[in-house]
Parts: structure tokens; C-alpha cells; sequence
């Protein structure tokens, strides 16, 4: 399934086998094909290539951060047409919107508690995220122990209205300790972003959807440790293969980037997975 | 073997990096198969004593790599006398091309000025690199905030400049896909490193919308994870004769003493 590349030096199958990767991060927006399927199966593809053996996937085709509940539904929809193509290589993960919060907890029952998908996120719609209407929203995360993924940046021309920043996911993440959060992009500005989530312990820092800017990683296993750090890419408008860089290109011992290539997610995942009977 | 277009000596003003000493660049490099490595100066985007700049990149790829390193001096046209940078360049230090950064120099590319720069490179037969962004703007020092290359006027100009060998390099988000073919029908030679290529399977997209002959592997190292750019190259899935092109003779075929694309044509 992995075809090792000749002269480059990572070959596909030894990282499959050597780290297990899990892209906690990937979309089908900007993807190849028609259909969920197809478009998952050019993302398989790609993913192939490069010795990812898992991807969790949200927020089906759109990047439209003010989705109405039909919007949601279908790109969840779109999401579980993906996932039951390819059982083995991608999980789901329901994006909603605090701007629905009843639709978003009948949705979460729906994908989640009834369904075949393992976490929350990305979520990026509407308010910020320390907004009170994201509690009952983790409230049902805890319940079903399924972890969540909050974007997040911090632009220095100011952010989008109602986008959320990594301070607005520490306060969050204040109010929920029972929660697992990860803050996806670690703020774009990951300089800052490490050092805003560094006193909250269930904050990961995710390394997905930024240019791969040497050190990132390095800094984040120093300040966070190992076992807080990430891998994901932010496919489709990013490729794989920049963030992965990041993670292979580190000057961290191999124990950690297990740990970031997959170990991390799988034992994130692993209450939900065991809860829903699925194989951990 | 990998011919690495794109990287800098020196020190990124915001932060150290890992390969930010020339031995260990060097070292890092050749431990991914680089054996060239065409080298610009951190120095040459903020420093205004640019000859002392070129100076010391000149002599640090002597000193080190063994023949690896290709200097590619810095120019700042908004300098008094920037024309004997050029010629210090070329005549005393023998370096093939040198490296523009307009963004951080000041000025834009319909400014007479860089056509000026254009024409004397051409009469000199250097390459010419042109960097369109270092940093995503978003997350820029805020007392530093420098936006990406407006490119628009560069079919223009390139059009102007019949047999000009030009490099676009860290070209988005700077150059829009639309604008390429303004660019590539005009009558130079301009070609685009994949540094800051994205998408998922961005390099063979680019493939296909510049052709073949017009891409450079580029790492942008070690400001970028050098695994970035190499991981990009593995994503896209291209062919042998592809990967070969784009990872050295591309290059090769640029910098050799002719560089005629008719070359680069012919050998592929």
C-alpha cells in the first residue's frame, strides 16, 4: 500500500511502521473528485504516499464559518460518506456551531452518541469560543469522552470576527479540567500560542494550517512536552507533507515524534473508541 | 543528487534556527542528498552595508562545502551606487545571480528602478532571484509587517527583458495561479521554486500549470523545515523524469554557463 520513494529519504512504509500517523486535521474541501468518496480516495491517495495510516476528518467541502443546520448536516453527512468508504483510514469528527446550539447537540447525538464519529471539531463557526454556548457542547464531549478540536489564531492585523484565539480556548478549558481539547493551529503565531495554553494541562497544541517554520516543534515538546504535541495538516488547503515536515524535520528524540505522528491521538481517542466497541 | 535553490546563510532577525551556522547547514544539507545549494543572506534583507553582506556570504561558501554553496548576492536597488554591488557581485566575488527582496527594501516592481536592476542583470548574464514573501503576514513581528510582493507588473517587465533568467521564489501567496501565464508567455525564462507551494498535491498541480521545465525545488532552509519541501516532492507523486527535472538538472541546466532554456527543452 506504501510505495517507498526512490532517493528522497523518507520512504512511506518505514514511517507507517515507525510512527503509526494519525492527521487529527484534514478536510475535503480543495480535494479532487465529485463525491465524498472520490475525494476521500484522493486524499488516500496522497496519504499513501507519504505513510499516513489515519485521518480524522471534518467540515466535509466548506470553509463557511457561519453554516446554517442544513449546511451542518450535510457536510457532517459528507463527512460519514468519506469515513464509511475507507472504515480503516479515517475516523469523523462533527463540526457544529454554537449559533445552533439545540440543532448542535441533536447533531452531536445524531454523528456522535448515535453515530459512527469519534470527536468534536473543527470547530471555527460563528462565536468565539469562550462563549457560554460552547459548555453544553462539551458537556456532551465529556459524556461521550470525545475530544475536541478548537481553531484557533492570533493575527496580528486582528483576527475574523468571532474567531477564536488560544486565550479563548484556555478559558474554556478552565472551565471544563475533565475535558480534552486541542487547539488547532496553536494560534498560527505559535510562539505566542505555546506559551498562552503552557499552565493548561488538557490544551494539546496542534500543528497544522501554518507555514512549517523551523523550530515550531522543537519549542512545543520543550515548553509543552511530547506528550501535548499534535501532528495534523489542515488537507485539503494544505498539503500533508508541509506539516508533516515539521514533525520529521524536528531535532526531537523519535520517542516524541510517536508520540506526535500518533501516539498522542490514539490515547486521546482511545475512551471513545473502546466505548463505540471499535478497534483501538 | 538534489540541487536546493533556495536557501539563506546567516541569521533570521526573529528567532534562531536550527542550520543557522554554516557548517551545520552545510552538514544538514548533505545528509538529504543536497549537492548544491543556491545560497542567499539573511543579512541582505534588513542590512543597508549590503557589500559587507555579499562579502561575508561570498566567503562563507568558500569556506564551507566544498564547492556546495552558490552565492547569490544581495541587491538593494533603493541604495546610492547599487549598480557596483552588482558589479562586485558578478566581477570580484563570481557569483551567478543575485537575490531581491522588494518587500523589504521598499519599493515595487513598477518602480523604474527594479527594471533598471532587470536590464544590468540581463547585460551581466546573472540570474536573477526575486523573493516574494518571507513570512505569512499574519503572524509578522507586529513592529515588522511587511506584505508580500504585489507580482502584477512582472509579465510586463519580463517581457521587456528578452533572454532574463529569472527565479520567482517563496511565490505565494505574492503571485496568483491567474497571473502565471502573463508571466510565462512573456519572452524570459522565469522559473518558481516550490517552497511555499500548498495544497495537497501542490507540486504536481504546479507542474501542470507552469510546465515542467519552469519548476525548481526550492526549501526555503532553514528558515522552513528542509523535510517540508523533500515530504512535498514524495506527496505529488511524480514521475522519475519529473522528479529528476525539478530536484537537480533544472537547476543544473539554469545555472550553466548558457542557460538557455532551449537547453532544458532539449535534454528532457
Amino acid at each position: 500500500m506504501f510505495a517507498p520513494l526512490i532517493r528522497l529519504s523518507y520512504s512511506a512504509s518505514e514511517s507507517s511502521e515507525r510512527f503509526r500517523i494519525w492527521d487529527v486535521h484534514s478536510h475535503l474541501h480543495s480535494v479532487p473528485g465529485n463525491t465524498p468518496e472520490e475525494r476521500m480516495m484522493a486524499l488516500i491517495q496522497f496519504a499513501d504516499r507519504l505513510g499516513i495510516e489515519r485521518l480524522i476528518l471534518s467540515q466535509g467541502y466548506s470553509a463557511d464559518l457561519h453554516p446554517n443546520p442544513a449546511q451542518l448536516r450535510e457536510e457532517n453527512n459528507r463527512v460519514m460518506r468519506a469515513v464509511r468508504r475507507f472504515p480503516d483510514r479515517a475516523y469523523g469528527s462533527v463540526y457544529l456551531s454554537p449559533s445552533n446550539l439545540d440543532f448542535s447537540l441533536e447533531e452531536f447525538d445524531r454523528c456522535v452518541r448515535d453515530g459512527p464519529m469519534v470527536s468534536v471539531g473543527e470547530l471555527e463557526a460563528d462565536k468565539r469560543c469562550n462563549a457560554p454556548e460552547l459548555d453544553p457542547i462539551v458537556e456532551q464531549a465529556v459524556s461521550m469522552k470525545a475530544p475536541i478540536l478548537q481553531h484557533t489564531w492570533l493575527k496580528v492585523g486582528g483576527n475574523e470576527p468571532g474567531e477564536s484565539t488560544p486565550y479563548d480556548l484556555v478559558e474554556l478549558a478552565e472551565r471544563h479540567p475533565e475535558a480534552s481539547f486541542i487547539c488547532a493551529h496553536t494560534g498560527g503565531d505559535w510562539e505566542q500560542g505555546i506559551r498562552i495554553i503552557r499552565h493548561a494541562r488538557n490544551v494539546s497544541a496542534e500543528m497544522a494550517g501554518f507555514d512549517p517554520t523551523s523550530g515550531t516543534v522543537e519549542m512545543a515538546v520543550r515548553e509543552l512536552g511530547a506528550e501535548r504535541v499534535i501532528y495534523g495538516s489542515d488537507v485539503g488547503g494544505r498539503s500533508f507533507a508541509s506539516q508533516l515536515g515539521k514533525v520529521l524535520g524536528a531535532d526531537i528524540p523519535e520517542s516524541a515524534k510517536r508520540l506526535i505522528l500518533g501516539g498522542n491521538m490514539r490515547r486521546l481517542l482511545t475512551p471513545i473508541l473502546q466505548k463505540k466497541g471499535y478497534r483501538v | 543528487m538534489i540541487v536546493d535553490t533556495n536557501v539563506s546563510l546567516s541569521r533570521w532577525p526573529f528567532r534562531r534556527l536550527v542550520g543557522d551556522e554554516p557548517a551545520e547547514l552545510v552538514a544538514r544539507l548533505r545528509k538529504q542528498n543536497v549537492g548544491q545549494a543556491w545560497a542567499g543572506s539573511f543579512d541582505g534583507i534588513l542590512h543597508k552595508d549590503i557589500s559587507g553582506v555579499n562579502t561575508r556570504l561570498a566567503k562563507d561558501c568558500r569556506t564551507f562545502g566544498h564547492g556546495m554553496l552558490v552565492p547569490f548576492g544581495s541587491i538593494n536597488p533603493k541604495l546610492p551606487d547599487w549598480q557596483e554591488d552588482v558589479r562586485r557581485c558578478q566581477e570580484e566575488h563570481n557569483m551567478p545571480g543575485i537575490r531581491l527582496h522588494p518587500n523589504y527594501h521598499g519599493y515595487t516592481l513598477d518602480d523604474p528602478v527594479f527594471a533598471e536592476l532587470l536590464k544590468l542583470a540581463l547585460t551581466c548574464r546573472m540570474i536573477v532571484q526575486l523573493v516574494l514573501s518571507m513570512e505569512d503576514v499574519r503572524t509578522q513581528h507586529p513592529l515588522m509587517r511587511v506584505p508580500p510582493v504585489d507580482a502584477a507588473p512582472l509579465g510586463d517587465l519580463v517581457k521587456n527583458q528578452p533572454g532574463l533568467r529569472l527565479v520567482v521564489l517563496n511565490w505565494a501567496p505574492g503571485l496568483q495561479s491567474g497571473q502565471w501565464h502573463t508571466v510565462l508567455s512573456s519572452t524570459g525564462h522565469v522559473y518558481f521554486d516550490i517552497s511555499t507551494v500548498e495544497g495537497v498535491g501542490g507540486v504536481a498541480r504546479l507542474v501542470e500549470q507552469v510546465s515542467l521545465e519552469r519548476v525548481l525545488f526550492g526549501s526555503n532552509y532553514p528558515l522552513f523545515y528542509f523535510e517540508s519541501a523533500l515530504l512535498k516532492m514524495q506527496e505529488s507523486g511524480l514521475t522519475e523524469v519529473q522528479k529528476n527535472a525539478l530536484l537537480e538538472e533544472n537547476a543544473r541546466l539554469l545555472l550553466a554557463p548558457t542557460g538557455g532554456e532551449s537547453h532544458a527543452h532539449k535534454s528532457l
